[in-house]
């Protein structure tokens, strides 16, 4: 049987007295993109956040090709995230660089490449995700909401990265804009060959990202299956989701936690 | 909750936070020493922090010295014939053991704390310090380190010219107000001071440049909310390091100084 490129066991994770995580178990094939679906405040970001040891579960483990992740040292640490990219909600560009230096920082910073080398990298990348050469000594600031998220894809991809996190990628788009993000996810995550770790609460999104959709509902995982299936579920919980009913079994009281 | 419960929590954040704050130095410094270094980043900060705050420490120390001068002479005036003559040693004594370290540290606590914990802040709120992590990227050495370095390196720098221009200041205004004469002026202050007076104030200027950059570090770091906690972190990094900088001013005077 093949190892899991991500595979997180009995993970819980509370904040004071919410419990954000209570036993999630999640398994990610090589190759694979699935999407976490869920409400605002069911845990997603959380979830991410522990794999990429921003935050530390309480319990449970987390293993990225059957190593643990957890209980390293920093240097581990770095070494680990030199081969995840990552696409933040909102971009998290560095606002006193330029959109070249934002894309090349990892290649610079990360890997010690030279800036020259870099910049021709971060340029095809940019190209890659159709942002023109031009933009390359802009500033974040000058930019739109969907170049800042191009920006913040071509970053992610920049390292050729084995894993790819993309948060909440499509808020805050129009919805034409949010297809577009959404199309160079799946083009740029199949041509570097990457697994794909994707939230999000937008449907369209999840269905065009995913090869395999996750729902996450009280720190648990409720349902997971292929994206086909989605569409023929009985889980009434996911079909309130995913019709975006107010009424149904998902108890949004306690969701928002 | 009751006097007791209200103590008791009070003293237990109080711990909480004086380990918080040990385990960030401990960790900030440690990172001073390890490689890789960023000697770009490091630069410009000692740009923003040094070069940048030469006009206000300029005013504070020239206006500190020529206030001291004008106050000796009409001070002295009422108690002794002849301690007019003392004024070119008051002023000198004053700025370098005290007034230029002290006033400097302040106002660089308040343009130079306030900026870091401000922009490390807003990286913390918008998330870029967790982009810097996921990009291999340590934000101790990237962001805290380069800070911490620059202060602890610019302030000595900083304070010496201060002693300068407020040692000018006074010269100013015992010449050209109260007619003293220009060359025993400079004779007194050159014979007068003494290189303790000086070193005193340089080893304090090493302290709240460190203080002052960790401060606004710390506070930003950690800074939660959005723009109200950055606002927050912003006065809290000043307020801090206004406190710490009065609290070891008198620690460093009474290790050079006590008797």
């Amino acid at each position: 049987m093949k190892t899991p490129k991500i595979k997180l066991k009995n993970v819980h994770k509370r904040f004071g007295d919410k419990v954000v995580l209570d036993g999630l178990d999640l398994e990610i094939m090589p190759g694979e993109s699935l999407v976490i679906i869920g409400g605002s405040g069911t845990g997603k970001s959380v979830t991410i956040k522990c794999i990429l040891g921003l935050l530390t579960p309480d319990i449970g483990e987390i293993e990225i090709d059957g190593q643990s992740v957890l209980d390293i040292s920093p240097v581990e640490r770095n070494t680990i995230n030199a081969r995840i990219g990552m696409l933040f909600q909102h971009a998290a560009l560095f606002d006193s660089l330029s959109v070249w230096e934002n894309v090349a920082f990892g290649l610079i910073e990360g890997q010690g490449m030279l800036a020259s080398t870099a910049r021709d990298i971060a340029l095809e990348k940019m190209a890659a995700v159709g942002l023109a050469e031009d933009t390359a000594e802009m500033h974040p600031s000058d930019l739109s909401g969907g170049m800042r998220k191009r920006v913040g894809l071509a970053r992610a991809i920049a390292i050729n990265p084995e894993i790819i996190f993309f948060d909440e990628p499509t808020t805050g788009l129009d919805p034409i804009m949010g297809d577009i993000i959404n199309q160079l996810i799946v083009e740029t995550t199949q041509n570097i060959g990457a697994t794909g770790l994707s939230i999000t609460h937008d449907m369209s999104s999840a269905r065009k990202i995913a090869d395999r959709i996750a729902m996450l509902y009280k720190g648990k995982i409720i349902w997971h299956g292929a994206v086909e299936e989605i569409e023929k579920t009985k889980n009434e919980f996911l079909r309130q989701f995913i019709n975006g009913n107010s009424e149904g079994p998902i108890d949004f009281e306690t969701a928002i936690i | 909750m009751s006097f007791l419960q209200l103590t008791g929590a009070t003293v237990l954040g109080f711990f909480r936070a004086v380990g918080h704050i040990t385990h960030f130095t401990i960790v900030a410094v440690s990172h001073c020493f390890r490689p890789p270094f960023y000697f770009q980043l490091i630069w410009r900060q000692i740009v923003e922090i040094g070069y940048y705050s030469l006009p206000v420490v300029g005013l504070t120390t020239v206006f500190a010295g020529m206030v001291l001068a004008l106050q000796s002479y009409t001070g002295f005036a009422r108690f002794a014939a002849g301690a007019e003559s003392s004024i070119a040693k008051v002023v000198v004594l004053s700025i370098t053991r005290e007034l230029a370290p002290v006033l400097a540290g302040l106002m660089v606590a308040a343009r130079v704390g306030s900026s870091i914990a401000a922009e490390i802040g807003t990286m913390r709120v918008t998330e870029q310090i967790d982009a810097l992590t996921t990009l291999a990227t340590e934000p101790f050495k990237y962001l805290v380190a380069p800070r911490v370095i620059a202060g602890i390196a610019t302030l000595p720098v900083l304070i010496l010219i201060g002693d300068v221009i407020g040692i000018f200041g006074g010269y100013i205004v015992a010449v050209y107000k109260l007619d003293f004469n220009a060359a025993i002026y400079l004779k007194n202050t050159w014979e007068f001071v003494q290189f303790t007076d000086v070193f005193s104030g340089l080893v304090k200027a090493t302290v709240f440049g460190f203080v002052t950059t960790l401060m606004g570090c710390y506070q930003g770091y950690f800074s939660k909310g959005g723009a109200q906690g950055v606002g927050t972190a912003t006065i809290n990094a000043v307020v801090s390091s206004a406190i710490l900088i009065l609290i070891l001013n008198y620690m460093i005077t009474a290790m050079f100084f006590g008797a």
